[in-house]
């Protein structure tokens, strides 16, 4: 991987950074790059409530809030920003208000790399629409200025429309960090990672190339 | 959250009727519905602190358990509930979770605004 001096990810979700990309962040970190993450929402409407429930609609944002600083811990994420918008309604913010956001938050930070959604290709509205913002955010940039901007990508249709990803990570030597770093999304999360695990230490192909291969699309700007 | 005891539940909704409230109410089947099954066809409703003030309320059904309010020109309601909760802050908290406890609909009574 290469050296980057500063690495900007933008999620909107806690858990979203575990999933595709904590083997990516913990090994910028063990190089030395500190990691800002900018977390939009708090996962407000999550429906695991669990049975019987651990939660409450009410409750569930300050669980996820506790779960994402414990994964930022995990993963030795320094810069964890909650950006205070709410889930499940990034889409229908105001674009040019949240472009602004993105920009001032790049300006800021100075990403070499920022990591987000691909606008899209990532199935949740608030992926798409984060994914979005960030690129055009990048996008207001003169091409010379611009940081590189990889994106995840996983709907059904994404390698069909916008090709093999250009970038695939291989974590394995941090494999346990990203564990760690889903566990901790436990509310989110306790179902998946006992399967997750069996079939890891059963050498399962597909749920190995889940979790050590982390897909990235460099963004182009046409 | 506990399984509805109708009789708790009712109580609340007596308590909060005749009164300015505030309302959460939502229905969804997930973000992903669509994604881990194309055939579905997903839809969901959500509103937040809205206003109301309805004459009475009543809990029916045999479980999962129907909520209607009754307001001046109009109504709200939800089904599937099977969960509840009078939280600390004096707020009626109202639940519908799927068999793996996800939750489906929600419906939520406070006299303060929600967060």
């Amino acid at each position: 991987m290469e050296k980057e001096t500063q690495v900007l990810v933008v999620f909107p979700h806690p858990d979203d950074e575990a999933f595709g990309v904590s083997g990516t962040i913990a090994t910028h970190i063990n190089m030395g790059t500190p990691v800002t993450y900018a977390c939009l929402t708090l996962g407000e409407m999550g429906r695991n409530m669990g049975n019987p429930p651990f939660a409450n609609r009410e409750t569930l944002p300050l669980i996820r809030e506790y779960e994402l600083k414990e994964a930022a811990r995990i993963l030795g994420i320094s810069d964890l920003r909650q950006l205070g918008y709410r889930d499940k309604t990034i889409e229908f913010e105001d674009e040019a208000k949240l472009t602004n956001a993105m920009a001032a938050l790049i300006a800021e930070v100075k990403p070499s790399l920022i990591i987000t959604f691909y606008p899209g290709y990532s199935v949740h509205p608030d992926h798409d629409a984060c994914g979005a913002a960030v690129v055009r955010a990048v996008g207001q940039l003169p091409s010379d200025k611009r940081p590189k901007l990889h994106c995840v990508a996983f709907s059904n249709n994404c390698v069909e429309e916008i090709g093999e990803p250009d970038i695939v990570h291989d974590i394995r030597a941090v494999a346990d960090t990203k564990i760690d770093a889903i566990k901790a999304h436990r509310s989110q999360t306790q179902l998946m990672v006992e399967n997750m695990a069996e079939k890891l230490k059963d050498n399962d192909p597909a749920m190995m190339k889940w979790v050590y291969n982390e897909r990235f699309w460099t963004y182009k700007f046409s | 959250m506990e399984p509805v005891i109708m009789k708790k539940v009712q109580d609340a909704l007596d308590h909060f009727a005749n009164k300015e409230v505030y309302i959460h109410m939502e229905t969804t089947n997930g973000a992903y519905a669509s994604h881990h099954n194309e055939s579905f066809f997903s839809a969901g409703a959500y509103i937040r602190n809205a206003q109301i003030n309805y004459e009475h309320g009543k809990i029916t059904g045999n479980g999962p358990y129907r909520v209607g309010l009754k307001l001046a020109i109009g109504w709200v309601y939800a089904e599937g509930i099977t969960h509840f909760e009078l939280d600390d802050k004096n707020r009626l908290l109202m639940a519908g979770h799927d068999f793996d406890g996800k939750l489906a609909v929600a419906l939520q009574i406070s006299e303060t605004p929600f967060n």
